[in-house]
């Protein structure tokens, strides 16, 4: 039952668009929800199996944006000294894998830096680097428009050798484009959690004296899923600049780290299924909120609601679910062993 | 030259408060071992209870003061006691969280109340700066400079000369024993968290008036106080008060000879280095708070 329901989440995901018609109005809700969803499954591999908690997250996220979006427009900067680096826009297809490989780069560069020392320093480096990466992004004109923001990103171009090219310029083209990516991301983060890199990581939030004194090398396990999470988050904004087809700086806002933030401890860290459901319910309750509240009393709203998932359900939706159902069903039995498998679903 | 010593004047009058930041943020993590996400958002509560008191109410500026101050303690206490004390025990992950949360509430609810139109402070000191040679300073900031250095001063009597404050660097040392010894803990909880806030509410009630007040105001100021409290050792409040005049130190160089547009970035450039040369921060080897 639980193997089968990410299959069914997915077939679910599939139709819908089939059964809404295509209102491009929740089309476009659809779409900006996997996104971030995205972004909270690459999260919680960090939060959830690691036990570190990124808070700058945006940061991989939007400059995966940018990076991707700069490879396909071109730019023409001023480096210093007299020298330039001019660049022709390339495919849009190869500054989506440019933006992955940047944003996994500074995921290694702020885990070699934190994780030389443990505590809340990675909590601290990773919201301060959001920060500075803004002001880059900000102060930059020459290269980043600053806050004229770049403009007329294409979309992407798939193409299959010996069947043709697609260009993704429709909504429905890009939802599943979006679903296909966080499939993949899914299955990824799956394979990885259950392998013996996972268990590394697990081992680590467990107890982590217990974990280093059989040889894992901590701060190596943990650069690496920093890494992978950096990486995937930077996917998730590529997909998003070439989708919305304009960014500015705005993107590194903090609310949205705090977004991805609430969809993983909402859903359930340290799930593989968590962080879509929580995706799913808080990516699409502004939709919902919308017609009845300011958008800051709905802030105020999410702030509430994270700190009530905290109080009333402190593991999160999905492990306060499944409990749930496994309590009703052995009602009348002997009560169960709380036997978790090797990953929860 | 004169540019120099008119950066280092700045210097001393901004490091003040970004020392009162540092060092409530490090009381709380150094004795309750929470990070403080809302210390910015107190930063900022200080403020605007700076400018109801004086641009609403029209109260006396150097009564809206302690108004504040007092606000940023009584929040401080009510946030302890209604949402860190049902958690303690869980792991800092979980209070981490639960303070995001309670930062974004009170972010949102000031931005709801007071709508996001930057707002001005009116004060009572004259327009014209003094000048002192080549270097001019105003008055607000020389008040702001001496309003600063007395509550860091009233702090460490607190903490070093008060039955309260052996009470505290017993729940640092070690809580347990601490109330094995008739410490009463959660009361020293309490009171950490709300003196730590009040010292973050001053901080935005003395910088509110020399700039203005606005509902996000307190999220850099939150990053600078991480800045200062990594470079000063976490927990360390000797270390949060030098750290504090480190990083003005470091922004007004940064600002006056590298680019303006980077100031706010020079806090990270800090902690990179701390991190590379000298991870436990600068002051490491004092082991007690105090």
């Amino acid at each position: 039952m639980s193997r089968l329901l990410p299959i069914a989440l997915l077939a679910g995901l599939v139709v819908l668009p089939l059964a809404l018609g295509s209102s491009p109005y929740v089309l476009n809700a659809l779409i900006t929800t996997g996104i971030l969803t995205i972004g909270a499954m690459s999260l919680n591999l960090l939060l959830g199996f690691t036990g570190q908690l990124s808070l700058g997250h945006i940061a991989f996220f939007g400059i995966g944006a940018y990076v991707s979006a700069l490879t396909s427009l071109g730019f023409d900067v001023e480096i210093g000294f007299g020298y330039r680096i001019v660049h022709e826009p390339w495919p849009a297809a190869i500054g989506v894998l440019l933006g992955i490989l940047a944003a996994g780069a500074c995921g290694y560069l702020i885990g070699r830096l934190s994780f030389r020392v443990r505590g809340a320093y990675f909590v601290i480096v990773t919201v301060s680097f959001a920060e500075v990466v803004r002001l880059v992004a900000l102060n930059w004109v020459e290269l980043t428009q600053g806050p004229l923001a770049l403009t007329n990103i294409p979309a992407v171009t798939l193409g299959i050798p010996g069947l043709g090219t697609w260009t993704l310029r429709t909504k429905l083209q890009n939802y599943y484009l979006v679903l296909g990516t966080g499939t993949l991301c899914y299955l990824i983060i799956a394979r990885l959690v259950g392998s013996r890199f996972g268990r590394a990581m697990r081992g680590l939030k467990e107890n982590e004296s217990l974990a280093l004194s059989v040889g894992i090398n901590a701060a190596r396990t943990l650069t690496i899923a920093t890494v992978i999470s950096a990486a995937m988050a930077g996917a998730a904004g590529s997909l998003y600049a070439h989708y919305l087809r304009i960014i500015d700086p705005d993107i590194f806002q903090f609310a949205t780290t705090v977004t991805m933030v609430i969809m993983v401890v909402a859903g359930g860290k340290g799930t593989l299924l968590g962080p879509v459901v929580g995706g799913l319910i808080f990516g699409l309750l502004p939709v919902a909120l919308r017609p009845v509240m300011a958008p800051e009393a709905q802030w105020m709203v999410y702030g509430i609601v994270l700190i009530a998932i905290l109080f009333v359900m402190p593991k999160g939706i999905v492990p306060g679910v499944s409990v749930l159902l496994a309590r009703l069903r052995s009602t009348r039995s002997v009560p169960v062993l709380e036997a978790s498998p090797a990953v929860p679903r | 030259m004169d540019q120099l010593i008119q950066h280092l004047v700045n210097t001393l009058i901004l490091g003040g408060t970004y020392a009162l930041l540092g060092i409530g943020l490090t009381l709380i993590f150094g004795i309750m071992n929470v990070v403080n996400f809302t210390h910015g958002a107190l930063y900022t509560v200080g403020a605007y209870l700076m400018y109801l008191s004086v641009a609403a109410l029209g109260l006396n500026f150097f009564l809206a003061l302690p108004v504040a101050i007092l606000g940023g303690l009584l929040f401080g206490a009510a946030i302890e006691l209604l949402l860190l004390r049902p958690f303690r025990g869980s792991d800092i992950d979980t209070t981490m969280l639960v303070m995001i949360g309670a930062g974004i509430v009170l972010q949102s609810a000031t931005l709801w109340i007071f709508g996001g139109v930057a707002k001005a402070i009116p004060s009572p000191f004259p327009e014209a700066p003094l000048d002192i040679g080549p270097v001019s300073v105003s008055w607000l900031r020389l008040f702001v400079l001496g309003a600063a250095l007395a509550l860091i001063a009233i702090t460490y009597a607190l903490i070093n000369r008060t039955r309260l404050g052996l009470a505290m660097r017993a729940a640092f040392q070690d809580a347990d024993t601490a109330a094995l010894m008739g410490v009463n803990v959660r009361l020293v909880y309490t009171a950490t968290f709300a003196i730590g806030s009040s010292l973050a509410a001053a901080a935005g009630a003395l910088l509110g008036p020399v700039y203005v007040v606005f509902p996000q105001m307190g999220g850099l100021a939150e990053l600078k106080a991480f800045a200062i409290v990594i470079l000063g050792g976490l927990g360390n409040l000797k270390g949060a008060a030098i750290g504090g005049f480190i990083l003005a130190l470091a922004e007004e160089l940064g600002a006056g000879y590298v680019s303006s547009g980077y100031r706010d970035a020079m806090g990270f450039l800090i902690i990179i280095a701390v991190l590379l040369y000298k991870p436990t921060g600068l002051f490491a080897k004092a082991e007690r708070i105090g």
